[in-house]
Formats: structure tokens, sequence, C-alpha cells
């Protein structure tokens, strides 16, 4: 399959690019791992007049922490999270989401920034990057904004980035001591989107309680989100099976999946149930709880 | 639309071509280069029949624009026989039957041939997850399995030879 035409230009610095995306803000649209946008062009399920290549601009691929953040930088690629000793040992959520996203070859061209920006609820780090409080910088033609993930995702593939704006960073809020988080997905097979999947984030008390909980939901949402009301029935309470359980329940009963070949809507909906109490058992267990 | 002269090395020969910029680089390879080892399978990045390596890395040259790969170094299959000696990796799909249509074959030797460069001694599940991203209709993996920890072996093998007579 060939996409149709389109004009390319690969700018070496972020203002170079930003000024080409603004000359063009209908009719551009930022190339960054292309995993996601190539198969869509290709498809022609969408169309371009200008793709503004990011590959060449140094200094967009790192991972650091730094003053109490784990910064990502926007075209990190997938495989440098999976392979990463800090990730593996500091942020084990993000580690077991970039292992079941795409395959480990897509994996080699897939960036972090890139499966954010393209704003598809089916996508695996939105979840992770909920439950987790991250932060997303932008640099357009007005300079540097940050934005908080809740108010990230507007729709589906739609998000508050605008058309002249490039993904630069990922923050993510360091989690105190006592904390745990993990990502639990259902596939068919490698490579596909989740049937459902569910990130799960909390941070015990000293006696043992839930403090902070963060819940969210994969591909059963038309929009990422966080199950608010899971979160909040958790909080205050001894993480014993029947609580992760009830958790799992609320989350599941708030969540709108469609019908597809992957199941139908009661499944999609036990299989998130499940799910999200699992993903909540191994966050309580990660952060000590056990 | 636009053109673009872009200089790719492949298997170590830098070519410079002009290309359209919706060129796919599967494509660059196939038609411009008649490098036709590097196979078409499902299109839609799924089924690895594709893979290239790209730096080192394997990649799905039909998820990647000719224009993308400027200035960078490409493997391909063709490039894995050397002096008229096939690689580590293709003698172990031969001797191991790690084929039957051998349509999947091009991207798994790539795959494999990288895992074993990054990785020379993986364990039977590091070796399926890092095929994991590589269709094969025809074997169950199992003979695929079976010939890369065949190459594995010979790389040893071979090294060690080298080693003594060093």
């Amino acid at each position: 399959m060939i996409p149709s035409s389109f004009d390319y230009v690969s700018p070496t610095s972020i203002a170079e690019a930003v000024a080409l995306l603004a000359r063009q803000p209908d009719g551009a649209k930022v190339l960054s791992g292309g995993q996601s946008l190539l198969p869509l062009l290709k498809l022609r399920l969408g169309q371009v007049e200008k793709l503004v290549d990011i590959g060449r601009i140094p200094g967009l691929e790192y991972l650091k922490e730094e003053g109490g953040m784990l910064k990502i930088g926007g075209r990190t690629r997938e495989a440098a999270l999976e392979h990463s000793a800090l990730i593996a040992t500091r942020y084990p959520i993000l580690h077991d989401t970039v292992r079941v996203i795409a395959d480990p070859i897509v994996r080699n061209l897939a960036t972090v920034g890139g499966n954010l920006a393209h704003g598809d609820p089916g996508n695996d780090h939105p979840a992770t990057m909920l439950v987790l409080g991250a932060q997303v910088v932008v640099v357009g033609p007005k300079g540097e904004r940050v934005i908080p993930i809740d108010q990230f995702f507007r729709g589906l593939f739609a998000t508050a980035l605008e058309p002249d704006e490039i993904l630069t960073e990922i923050r993510v809020p360091t989690p105190p001591s006592r904390s745990g988080g993990a990502y639990v997905k259902l596939e068919r097979k490698v490579g596909d989107y989740a049937t459902a999947a569910a990130a799960a984030q909390v941070t015990l008390s000293a006696t043992g309680v839930i403090e902070r909980a963060g819940l969210a939901l994969t591909n059963v949402n038309p929009v990422p989100q966080r199950a608010a009301a899971a979160e909040k029935h958790l909080i205050g309470k001894k993480p014993d099976a029947a609580l992760l359980n009830e958790a799992g329940r609320l989350a599941a009963e708030a969540s709108s999946p469609n019908a597809d070949r992957r199941g139908q809507v009661d499944y999609k909906k036990e299989m998130a149930r499940v799910l999200a109490a699992r993903a909540l058992q191994i966050a309580v267990d990660r952060a000590g709880g056990r | 639309m636009s053109m673009h002269k872009i200089k790719v090395t492949v298997n170590g020969a830098a070519e410079e071509v002009e290309v359209e910029a919706r060129l796919l680089l599967v494509h660059h390879l196939r038609e411009n280069l008649r490098l036709t080892g590097t196979h078409i399978g499902c299109d839609t990045t799924h089924c690895g029949a594709c893979t290239v390596l790209l730096d080192g890395k394997p990649v799905k040259s039909c998820t990647m624009l000719a224009v993308q790969a400027d200035g960078r170094e490409i493997r391909t299959v063709e490039g894995l026989e050397q002096n008229g000696k096939l690689h580590p990796v293709q003698e172990g799909f031969w001797e191991k039957h790690g084929l039957q249509c051998g349509f999947c074959t091009p991207g798994m030797l790539m795959t494999s041939c990288a895992l074993l460069e990054q990785n020379p001694h993986p364990s039977e599940l590091q070796i399926r997850e890092a095929i994991s991203g590589n269709l094969c209709r025809c074997t169950g993996y199992v003979n695929i399995i079976k010939a890369v920890q065949y190459a594995a072996e010979k790389q040893q093998a071979q090294k060690e030879a080298a080693h003594a007579a060093a």
C-alpha cells in the first residue's frame, strides 16, 4: 500500500519544526516513530499535505531523573524504556507497559511521545501516564507549556496538543516510598491492541492503608481517563482482596467499551474488572503491602 | 509531492537515489535497488516479513519512509552471506529446517541476526520474545527456535576456534 503524495521536511531544530507546522496548521503533521501514522497514511485512513519529520532534531531521546521527576524525551523509543535499568527498577509500571506495546521490532522505532500524541484510546501509555500523574511538555510558536496528563486527552484521536505544537518531554513525578504500580494487559496476540488493560499505582501509609491510588483502563473508554470512583473507594482503606475486587468492579462499571472483534461489551467489562483488580494487587505487592 | 536525494548504505554499499517522499523503504530496497530478498507480507506492520536492520536494529521496512533512512545503514538478507559462506543463522535455518514456505524467512533471519549480535547466548524465552514480531504460519516456531539456538552454538564454536588459532 502506498500513501497519497505529501511533502516532506526534516528540520534539525524544534524552532524550525514549529515554524514549519505553524505555516501549515491544517495540512502538516509531525512524524515521530511513524508506527501509527504511517500505517494510517498507507491505509489512506488519513492524508497529510506535509510531514514534518522530527527524527533529525538532536536531544529528543533521553531518560533521566531530575528534580524529583523522571524526564522522558518526546522521541524516546519504546525499546529504550524497555532496556533501561532505571525504568525496570524505579518505574516497574512503565516497564510492564512498554513490554506489551506492539512488538519488539515496532518498539525499536515507536516513541513514547507519539504513543501519547496520537490520542488513540487503544494505546497503552495513556492509562499508565494517567495513574502516574504525568505532565506533558509541548513547544509551540508561543513557547513551552506544561499540560497535566488529566487534561491532555480530549477525544478519540484528539489531544490538547495544538497542530503547531510538538510534544518534547514527558515528566513523571517520582513516586514516594511505599509506592508501587503495575500494568496488566489482555491481548489476543503480541502486537494487538488491548481487549482491555489496567494501570494501577498506589502509595501506602506507614500503617499499610492506601494513601494514594491511581487506576485507569485501556481501550474500554472513548477517551483515556482515570477510574475516579474506584480510586476514591480505595483511599484510607487496607488493601485486602475484597477491597481491590470492589475497586475493579467500580472501574469496570464506569467503563464504556465498544463491541468489536476483540469481544462483546459484557466480556470486555468483565475482563476490565479482573485486570483492574490484578493490577491493583501487583501494585500493592510492589509497594510492600504484603 | 516532494522529491529527495537520499544516500543509504545498504549491505555496505552507499547508494544515492532520488526518491518521492512517500516511497516506503521496502519499495526502495526491492524496486530501486532490486534487493527482492526482503519480502512484503501483511503491509500493515504486523508480520515482520519486511524486517531489515537499521543501524543494527530490526525495523519493519514497510513502516518507514525511504527518506527517513537517508544517511543510515541498512542490512538486508542479501548481506548475510559473506564470501560464499552462509551466515550462522542461515545455516541454522538450513540445518534445523526452520522454514517451510520460506516467506517469513528473510525477516526471521534479520531479527535473529540482530538478537545474536546483542545477546550471543539467548534463552529459549528470549528467542521467542525477540521473534514475537515476526509471524510464521508454517513451522509453529519450534524449528525456528532450534535454528537460532544452532546459530548461537555455531557462533560460539567459531569464536573459540578463532581464539585457539590466535
